[in-house]
């Protein structure tokens, strides 16, 4: 019973956070937004930090649950971006009425996150999963007065709904094939009949469905651009972030028999992902849309990490989510201020933005810089070891592609470097008012992109943990 | 000596300069960093001329700190002649830079903080012995022209800006996929390495060194203008500011010639004599075509940028030949036209400071106003042009013997034809250094009237602009008057590259 509570510790916090909520919600106390949102904060924070302690492994459920440090890092990291995003969404959730709401959501997707994460048998990580995307469909919607919110929700349920179709049907035929759903019997029974690969594509759709690599990408452009900002940072970070983790642990530990069929897919799928991303992402004006192409692009340089199928290979990959959550939710924490405080989300509005605000001009560029890969920033180490992870497959064409695709990716990013810096505009983006809450979670985000990289310690750590 | 203090100096002032306020502050701090760079440098020199051995030829003060431990990567650093003679440059260099734009009005703090931190990045490469390390500066160093250009350029910059950041990272890009060529057919004890020193140890086959070679060639070519991978330096360096501009061509620009020598060559000495014919050719194009290019230009800040095409050619070309004393003229000419180059940028940012042109057609009789900067501006011209008793003659002549000793009748034409270009550099520069400095004066009426003060007074260099034009001066006679000292210092690390590359190459 003991280790009941202990391995599933982080969920079961998170369980009590929820029900905390919902209690807070349901009982007659008129909560003030400004208490309210710093009760979830510093329930966030706990929730965060109690998942550094205990370290343990083992199986539940009759081998349906695991866990081990790995997947307690990753659940770790998950926490730690939602609890940016919360409080980055400070100035925006106090003007909105829903909040317990917006966090019952939130929370619940995490939680569904985190079964999948853990899930030792594919019935549970299909569970996770719809746990985890259902009430994300909701969460997009939460800009209730806007039209185009709603259409978000509407595109994001409907893709969401197709591509767990692909996975159940693939998971369907692989029971079919392996007589078991469990890891352990899946990885002893992976062989490439017809069957078993034809089912395994499927699973693959659907996982690309998931982290939008081409050609499975046609629906994040329109929910990114739709959703709050908030969604949309939830969307491309940790959404994306857990079901890379999952897809890369399938990949690694169940299929690995399979590792010459999965590796020309994932190569494909990073071609594609990586070139239609950057071409696409050049055209863009609206920021949010921007960001759901260059999104596309990272996570094509992501499978080339995925490609390399080693150690090597596994750390790169986690170690650039880790990266990419910092980067990408320090760009989210400066355009959410200012569509929360400016309504502007274009990037032709952040023409002259230095002039105005050199602060969080600093901050949205040393986070551009590292999704883009320039030292000293993190981002460039991240991008160094997936690329070199990749590499050790001796496949340099594949390399040489992946190297210049982020000399394309480094164009756009100068283009909003260039905006901001040295374009001239008569009406600047005024004078942005910050409050505590979103300067913390720059600080976190700024800290992590300069310290994760210069300093070895979390590669290492990650390394030393992937099996 | 602790050669991290050369990391740690221009990171330190670049930190103090985000606390400190004001014009006076800011360029105080910026100036005693660049002060404080060119003590270190010197000696680092010192040291180094106390510590080497006569006849070895390794690295010194080598510091070895694991970094990356899963993937063995290095924090590896160490010098030898070669990598110190890069070092002082860029110490002149960036002093120099400080010191001429001393009235850096526009964003004075951003502007320093560029400059230290491109500092930064040209001297961790200079020292690096890791391939990641020298990759990471690599990069570090791009960024920072982009911002120094696009911000506080002139003419079409953001356009320039754009152009160079995305030609120099496709050049690193090139440059990661030859490094990790070179990573996995490593193999100390079972793992891979990016340690130069080990590396060089091992024998790469040859099919696998002509796969990677032109990966890392060309992308630090790209670095140095090797032909047709120019077309980034016209534009780069007219539109950046004048430090920016002496920076871009002085110290840049070298970076790619030294990865050029120390990466490519020296760790894949088969495909360098495999593929020298195509860098030879190259290399007199660039040369011819720089040369030509120029001849047609009208604007001053271009007569230099094109004028780099074609001296960066002569690197490229004394790399090329492989023997020892081309490589020694390569390095030589490195030197030579990182101080002279930024002599010339000085000069010329100087003169559009106060005249606000630099169409060579508006210019005139400068000497009768500014008798200072036309003076130098004849010596950097002379320079160019090769004239014995300063260092372009030194370096020039360096190449063309080290490439004559080559025998073979397409080596002695490709020296021939080389050396036929400095006629054609004879012409450019006397006829815009001619029409600039004398003759009636000319001064166009865009010029700023509160630095003229009529003519003969209050026209000429400040005393910031004499130290800095003074400073490069003294490196350009030095190295002209004096080339053992500089040969001496550099030609063991030239001997040990040519130990591994002798091997191959009679």
């Amino acid at each position: 019973m003991s280790n009941f509570f202990l391995l599933m510790q982080q969920e079961l916090l998170l369980t009590a956070i929820i029900f905390i909520l919902l209690f807070m919600k349901l009982s007659a106390v008129e909560w003030k937004p400004k208490n309210l949102l710093l009760i979830v904060n510093i329930l966030l924070t706990i929730n965060l930090a109690a998942g550094f302690f205990f370290n343990g492994f083992g199986y539940l459920f009759g081998d349906m649950f695991q866990t081990n440090e790995l997947l307690r890092l990753e659940k770790n990291m998950l926490n730690l971006g939602t609890l940016i995003i919360s409080l980055q969404s400070y100035n925006w959730l106090m003007k909105h009425e829903h909040i317990v709401e917006f966090y019952l959501l939130m929370l619940s997707t995490l939680l569904g996150m985190f079964f999948m994460l853990s899930s030792h048998n594919l019935l549970m990580f299909y569970v996770g999963l719809e746990l985890a995307s259902i009430p994300l469909a909701a969460l997009a919607n939460f800009d209730l007065d806007k039209r185009r919110s709603s259409e978000a929700a509407m595109k994001y349920i409907m893709s969401s709904a197709f591509a767990s179709g692909l996975l159940l049907f693939g998971i369907s035929m692989i029971y079919g094939v392996a007589g078991s759903l469990n890891f352990s019997d899946l990885q002893a029974a992976a062989s490439t009949q017809p069957l078993f690969l034809f089912s395994f594509i499927l699973l693959i759709a659907g996982f690309g469905f998931k982290i939008s690599a081409v050609p499975f990408h046609l629906w994040t452009a329109d929910v990114y651009e739709g959703s709050p900002v908030a969604v949309t940072s939830y969307l491309s970070v940790i959404s994306k972030g857990s079901m890379i983790f999952v897809m890369t642990s399938v990949l690694f530990t169940v299929f690995d028999k399979l590792f010459y069929n999965w590796y020309n897919m994932m190569a494909v799928l990073a071609v594609l992902s990586m070139l239609i991303g950057n071409l696409f992402a050049i055209r863009q004006q609206n920021i949010k849309r921007f960001l759901a192409f260059s999104s596309i692009a990272q996570v094509g340089f992501i499978l080339i990490g995925v490609t390399g199928g080693d150690h090597a290979g596994f750390s790169s990959v986690v170690y650039f989510v880790l990266i990419y959550l910092f980067s990408n939710l320090a760009v989210f924490g400066v355009i959410s201020l200012v569509s929360a405080e400016k309504g502007k989300e274009n990037i032709d509005d952040y023409k002259g933005f230095y002039k105005t605000n050199p602060m969080l001009t600093w901050i949205l560029a040393i986070a551009l810089f590292s999704l883009a890969g320039i030292p000293p920033t993190a981002g460039f180490f991240g991008k160094f070891f997936l690329l070199l992870a990749g590499a050790g497959r001796n496949n340099y064409l594949l390399i040489t592609i992946a190297a210049l695709n982020m000399v394309v990716s480094l164009y756009y990013y100068l283009r909003i470097i260039k905006a901001m810096f040295m374009d001239a505009n008569e009406r600047p983006i005024e004078k942005v008012e910050m409050t505590w809450s979103p300067k913390l979670a720059m600080g976190i985000c700024v800290a992590g992109i300069v310290i994760t990289g210069v300093v070895s310690g979390a590669y290492e750590y990650i390394y030393s943990l992937v099996k | 000596m602790n050669l991290t203090l050369l990391l740690i100096l221009p990171l330190a002032f670049s930190l103090l300069l985000l606390i400190v306020k004001g014009l006076k502050q800011v360029r105080t701090v910026a100036l005693v960093a660049a002060v404080a760079q060119l003590g270190l440098s010197l000696f680092l020199v010192y040291q180094f001329l106390q510590e080497r051995v006569a006849g070895s030829a390794a690295f010194l003060f080598e510091q070895n700190y694991t970094w990356y431990k899963a993937l063995n990567i290095r924090y590896h650093v160490g010098v030898d002649g070669i990598s110190i003679a890069m070092i002082l440059l860029t110490a002149f260099v960036v002093l120099a830079g400080v010191l001429v734009s001393w009235n850096q009005e526009k964003l004075h703090k951003e502007f320093f903080f560029l400059l230290l931190f491109l500092s930064l990045g040209a001297y961790g490469f200079f020292i690096s012995l890791d391939l990641f390390t020298m990759f990471f500066f690599l990069e570090v160093a791009v960024i920072p022209k982009f911002l120094l250009i696009g911000i506080w350029g002139s003419g079409k910059k953001e356009y320039s800006a754009l152009k160079l950041a995305l030609m120099l990272m496709a050049g690193s890009a090139l440059v990661f996929v030859g490094l990790s060529g070179l990573y996995f057919n490593t193999s100390i004890n079972g793992a891979h390495s990016f340690d130069l020193v080990e590396i060089s140890q091992q024998n790469i086959p040859a099919t696998l060194q002509n796969l990677f070679f032109p990966f890392a060639f060309i992308g630090f070519g790209i670095f140095t203008a090797l032909f047709p991978f120019h077309t980034w330096v016209p534009d780069g360096h007219s539109s950046a500011p004048t430090a920016a501009s002496m920076f871009l061509a002085g110290i840049s620009m070298k970076l790619g010639g030294y990865g050029c020598l120390r990466v490519a060559t020296y760790l894949m000495p088969d495909a360098a004599e495999h593929y020298s014919t195509i860098i030879i050719i190259l290399s007199c194009i660039a040369i011819l075509y720089g040369a030509f290019a120029t001849m047609m230009q009208t604007d001053l800040k271009y007569i230099n940028a094109y004028s780099s095409v074609s001296h960066c050619g002569f690197v490229l070309l004394g790399i090329g030949m492989l023997t020892k004393t081309s490589i020694n003229g390569a390095v030589l000419q490195m030197v030579s036209h990182g101080l002279m180059t930024a002599l010339f940028f000085a000069v010329i940012g100087m003169i559009y400071e106060r005249t606000h042109t630099r169409q060579v057609a508006q210019l005139g009789g400068l000497l009768k106003v500014m008798p200072f900067i036309s003076s130098v501006f004849v010596i950097a011209g002379l320079c160019s042009l090769g004239l014995p008793g300063l260092s372009g003659f030194v370096a020039e002549m360096t190449v063309f013997m080290g490439s004559w000793q080559r025998a073979g009748a397409f080596y002695h034409t490709a020296t021939i034809v080389a050396c036929a270009s400095i006629v054609v550099t004879a012409v450019y520069i006397l006829r815009a250094v001619g029409s600039v400095i004398n003759g009636p004066l000319k001064i166009p009426e865009t010029s700023s009237p509160l630095l003229w003060g009529g003519v003969g007074g209050g026209a000429d260099a400040g005393w910031n602009e004499k130290t800095a034009a003074v400073l490069l001066l003294v490196g350009i006679l030095l190295m002209g008057l004096v080339p053992f000292w500089f040969t001496d210092l550099i030609n063991p690390g030239t001997e040990m590259l040519m130990q591994k590359i002798g091997s191959t190459v009679k």
